[in-house]
């Protein structure tokens, strides 16, 4: 692997900048004459607008101007919209209500954006906002997602009867009704996925620069994708056409997922800026960010596991219902169904598998993918289900898992997806070995001798990544294709440049993809820099989220690195009188294999560019660009094992011991690895014992602080054993799966499976607060 | 933040000129004023800055009295050796205030000033019966702390220091808040010669309280034992997403319990 390879564990290039704060991030950026924007917003859950009047506020010092819906419509601005088409099982398309960045004569949820102010500075804005007077006339709200279903409710779109969005299914209905008839046993389990606010550490922020000169807009902005940016805010928004229009996403302090959607916010600061003359920033403070970002998870469902008398699973009917909140978001329509049930089917073997998936408006923040999207949701219900299903039958959870694991490759599931390669029993092994399990009883009594509550769960999660191939994704109601593009430049003097569409925003892409290119051709990743985040610098790209980064990013590298492998051996076989073919890469070095002939990789760079002896007709230069598109998803795998003990008399429950051991596929950098991996073990753990995001019954967000929203600090958490055995992806040519997600996909089951057996309960809510745990303990006492 | 005159004082007199212009407040660590500062929830036409004030600044033990400056941070107070030997509980408590940022800027005025029904120090000072001395008058903890945010001090009156008596056992058991690590119930005993005194914050729904049964049972028998058999009420005690009254009235007795067993 050499000492900066693939599989070597180098420290990270970008961290210099973070650690010493010299990281720029939008707020960083200043732009000459620029201005600062507020939003007013709903301070109601559902409410029609009867007056909007900006005159005091127009008047206030500092400025600029005040801007309404009503304007922004005038001016052509479209309506924001979902990006995945969904058809209702009785062929209708979903029911998409309007979406204006700015409301015109109604809002929907708390944090609405209505009313714009530009001004001198953010606290001239603040002023100003303060004096804007909107009259609304409130009208009833429905917050959770089995009531806004209810006959009666209030309707929050025209377009969407009774809230619903679409009503969908996936698999076969009479099979898996059939199944159940047929059972020996069936399980049978309400499943409840509580509602998350991402939390990255960066706010959302957009600075929207029109150049009159030119007729051309920049816009800086929070993105995981700042080309799917431009693509939908010149396509659908009518910002700008795509050549006018620059997207920048520079440093990016974490997304989670929830910096993939375009929000009002950057629509309205390029749009007010045009308005306006001057170029606009905005930045969210926390609280914005706790009402208007999009939310994650949120499902409710109705779980029915059907064995047959071996306790082999012969069927699975899965009834969900997800809140999608006031309005669709980008690729919301796509979480709860494609990104969900197509998992449904685990690491098990189930012949039968239905799905019905009820999508429903609530007065609500939006709601869109979250680290992991849908497959969390996925692997909770699965993973809940096997281990009630376990304490049912009277068998050991581990034995009961790997009884229905499957062992042959490829595996077609009932739920279209098609599993490459996997080893679930080794995962499932190494776990146990590291969590001693076996000596599980004799622990669970010493702590019962303290009287505490000694438990222990597993949780065997499978997901699906690096979501493709394009055309199938199309064919499924994607807007957009799910390749990735790179171009690989060499420069004259031999160091390298990689233009990639992926963006880092906490991944480590900046070291990782060097250590590719050192990997290949043996420069120092010193020499090898990774340019990310500008539609005028990277062609043309499709972002990161959906642990792509590695499997899709770095397979079109890949591609574009073949290609100047081929030009520079042609070009050093020219040099060195030798046969092309005898060429051969090493430590920086172009030589012919088996004699000391040799050219140096900076020599050869030169030559290309001098263009003074190139093989007759080729072209000058050394650059090359490849798009790849996938031939399938990849199925990175693994079992968790968590071991809590819990405090009868306060209901703390302390996680003593939690071990992951993941199936990666191939890993570039094995520290960057488990970086991502306890970091999404944090956030499982989060949603599990400590996150959840509350409104009260008018819609308003009792947690839109860390006063009340409780974010997982490091004394909440265990010191992690983290453990890989791969089986290299057969899919990708670097046979990599992807580990971004994993962690906050495996943990919430394993976590609530240790509770739930420490307490000898069925089931027990997220998040499991101490409230909820002494509640649950003292009932639970006989 | 609304537009704000910031002026810092040199001595507890020129503070109280200061601070009796306009709408003015004082600060002191900033921990509570500059964020409601920052979210509008205040906005004062001038802030009076009595950090820096060296005579408010310091813990003494001189015998078995002990005096904590206004201005003291939460950090110096946790750090302070005389204290940790002659007081530990009160070093131990003031340990657990929040994190470092916090605990190096607040001081035991602003928090004793603020009242907030969920911080820490009112229950050291209630079940301490220590006196609260300002640039006016003594008040002692019993008069002092009166509601919700609310306390005995009048417009423009300045704590300068804090005063208790070297209890013969004491200790504060806190269970913090999830989110927000604020006491969600702290109990503070405390047994002297005079009797045993129990204040809890951070549960009642009038802000800090002692627990007269608690206290009755431990003056028989100062033991954990002794708590077991008292049933707190939830009567008067707050509910909210975090903690219904119920469980905090679970919490109460555990963390007295616990207290209790703390303190030797
Ligand atoms: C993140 C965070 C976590 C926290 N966690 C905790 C916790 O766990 N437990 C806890 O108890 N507290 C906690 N606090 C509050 C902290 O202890 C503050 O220090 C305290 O509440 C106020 O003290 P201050 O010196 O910062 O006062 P300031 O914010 O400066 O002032 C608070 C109020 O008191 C008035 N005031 C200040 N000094 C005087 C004086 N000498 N005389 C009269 N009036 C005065 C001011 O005018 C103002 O109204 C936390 C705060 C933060 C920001």
């Amino acid at each position: 692997m050499g000492i900066e390879g693939i599989g070597a564990r180098v420290a990270r290039k970008e961290d210099k900048r973070f650690i010493t704060g010299s990281g720029r991030y939008v707020d960083d950026m200043v732009v000459p004459g620029m201005k600062h924007a507020v939003f007013v917003r709903s301070p109601h859950a559902h409410a029609e607008i009867l007056s909007i009047d900006v005159s005091a506020a127009k008047k206030m010092p500092g400025v600029i101007d005040v801007l309404t819906g009503k304007q922004l419509k005038a001016d052509g601005i479209g309506n924001l919209i979902c990006g995945w088409m969904i058809h209702s099982k009785d062929g209708t398309p979903m029911k998409m209500g309007a979406w204006s960045p700015l409301a015109v004569d109604k809002v929907r949820y708390v944090g609405d954006a209505v009313v714009v102010v530009v001004a001198d500075t953010k606290g001239q804005a603040r002023d100003a906002a303060e004096a804007v007077s909107v009259e609304y006339r409130e009208l009833p709200s429905v917050i959770q997602a089995v009531d806004a279903l209810k006959a009666g409710a209030p309707q929050i779109h025209a377009e969407a009867d009774n809230n619903l969005i679409f009503d969908w299914e996936i698999g076969d209905a009479k099979a898996a009704d059939e199944a159940v008839k047929a059972a020996a046993h069936v399980t049978k389990i309400r499943i409840v996925n509580n509602r998350l606010v991402p939390n990255a550490m960066e706010p959302r922020a957009a600075l929207g620069h029109y150049d009159r000169g030119d007729d051309h807009t920049t816009c800086w902005t929070t993105s995981q994708n700042p080309h799917v940016a431009r693509l939908v805010m010149s396509a659908f928004y009518n910002v700008a056409p795509e050549n006018k229009l620059r997207v920048i996403a520079p440093d990016v302090g974490g997304g989670f997922g929830s910096k993939i959607y375009i929000y009002p916010e950057e629509v309205v600061c390029c749009w007010a800026s045009k308005k306006t003359g001057v170029p606009v920033k905005w930045v969210a403070d926390r609280t914005e960010s706790f009402l208007s970002d999009a939310h994650g998870r949120d499902h409710v469902s109705e779980v029915e596991m059907a064995f047959d008398k071996d306790n082999r699973i012969i069927g699975l009917k899965v009834d969900t219902i997800a809140n999608l909140g006031a309005y669709m978001s980008l690729f919301s329509s796509c979480v709860p169904t494609y990104l969900y049930a197509t998992l449904l089917s685990g690491q098990y073997n189930i012949p039968a598998i239905h799905a019905n998936v009820r999508t429903v408006y609530t007065n609500t923040a939006p709601v869109d993918a979250y680290r992991g999207a849908g497959r969390p949701e996925a692997t909770y219900l699965l993973e809940r289900t096997m281990e009630v299903a376990a304490r049912e039958l009277g068998v050991s959870p581990a034995e009961l898992r790997r009884k229905n694991f499957i062992t042959q490759f490829p595996h077609q599931t009932p739920v279209i997806m098609n599993y490459d390669a996997g080893d679930y029993a080794a995962s499932l092994d190494a776990a146990m070995k590291a969590a001693d399990y076996a000596g599980f009883p004799a622990r669970r009594d010493s702590a019962g001798a303290k009287g505490m509550l000694r438990g222990i769960g597993m949780s065997c999660y499978i997901e699906a990544c690096g979501i493709a191939p394009s055309a199938a994704v199309g064919s499924l109601g994607a807007g957009v294709g799910l390749w990735e593009s790179a171009e690989v430049r060499v420069n004259a003097v031999g160091t390298i440049e990689v233009l990639t569409g992926s963006h880092s925003h906490g991944q480590g892409h900046e070291t990782t993809f060097a250590q590719l290119v050192n990997s290949r051709f043996g420069l120092p990743i010193d020499q090898v820099s990774i340019v990310h985040g500008d539609t005028d610098k990277v062609q043309m790209g499709m972002g990161t989220y959906g642990s792509r980064s590695g499997a899709v990013g770095m397979s079109a590298i890949v591609k574009a690195l073949d290609k100047v492998e081929a030009k520079a051996k042609k070009i050093a076989a020219h040099l060195l009188e030798a046969d092309e073919g005898d060429i051969v890469i090493e430590d920086g070095t172009l030589k012919v294999a088996g004699t000391d002939k040799n050219v140096p990789w900076f020599q050869m760079a030169l030559a290309a560019y001098t263009a003074h002896n190139l093989p007759s007709g080729m072209e000058p230069g050394l650059k090359e660009t490849a798009f790849y598109d996938p031939s399938n998803f990849t199925f990175p795998a693994g079992c968790y094992i968590c071991e809590v003990e819990i405090d009868p008399d306060t209901g703390i429950t302390e996680i003593v011991q939690f071990v992951a051991a993941d199936d990666f596929g191939n890993i570039i950098n094995p520290m960057i690895v488990e970086g991502q991996v306890h970091g999404g073990i944090a956030q499982g753990i989060g949603q599990a014992l400590l996150e959840g995001a509350v409104y009260d019954d008018t819609g308003q967000l009792l947690t839109a602080s860390y006063m009340d929203y409780t974010m997982p600090r490091a004394s909440d958490l265990p010191s992690f054993q983290v453990s890989t055995s791969n089986t290299p992806c057969p899919g990708n040519p670097l046979g990599m799966k992807g580990c971004g997600e994993a962690g906050a996909i495996g943990s919430p089951p394993a976590v609530i499976n240790a509770i739930t057996d420490a307490l000898g309960l069925r089931d027990i809510a997220m998040p499991a607060s101490p409230q909820t745990v002494w509640k649950a303990a003292n009932s639970a006492k006989h | 933040m609304y537009q704000v005159n910031y002026h810092r004082a040199s001595s507890v007199e020129e503070a109280a000129k200061l601070a009796s212009q306009g709408d003015a407040r004082l600060l002191s660590g900033g921990m509570t004023l500059i964020p409601a500062m920052k979210t509008r929830l205040a906005a004062p036409s001038d802030v009076v800055d009595i950090a820096r004030i060296e005579a408010l600044k310091g813990v003494k033990v001189s015998g078995n009295t002990v005096t904590i400056g206004a201005a003291t941070t939460h950090h110096d107070v946790a750090g302070n050796a005389e204290l940790k030997s002659a007081v530990p509980a009160v070093a131990d408590l003031a340990s657990h205030i929040g994190d470092p940022h916090v605990r190096h800027r607040g001081t035991i005025g602003g928090s004793v000033a603020n009242n907030d029904p969920a911080a820490d120090y009112p229950a050291a000072l209630l079940a301490l019966g220590a006196t609260v001395v300002t640039n006016r008058r003594e008040i002692s903890a019993d008069d002092f702390f009166m509601g919700l945010f609310e306390t005995a001090l009048e417009d423009g009156e300045i704590v300068t220091s804090i005063r208790f008596e070297k209890p013969e056992k004491a200790a504060y058991q806190k269970f913090p808040n999830p989110a927000s690590r604020y006491a969600m119930t702290g109990v503070f005993v405390a047994k002297s010669k005079d009797g045993v005194r129990v204040a809890v914050t951070g549960a009642g729904d009038n802000g800090v309280f002692r627990a007269s049964e608690i206290e009755a049972a431990l003056t028989k028998d100062f033991s954990a034992a002794a708590v077991e058999g008292v049933s707190v009420s939830a009567d008067g005690l707050m509910s909210d997403i975090h903690a219904s009254a119920e469980y905090r009235a679970n919490l109460v007795k555990v963390m007295a319990k616990r207290a209790v067993a703390k303190a030797g």
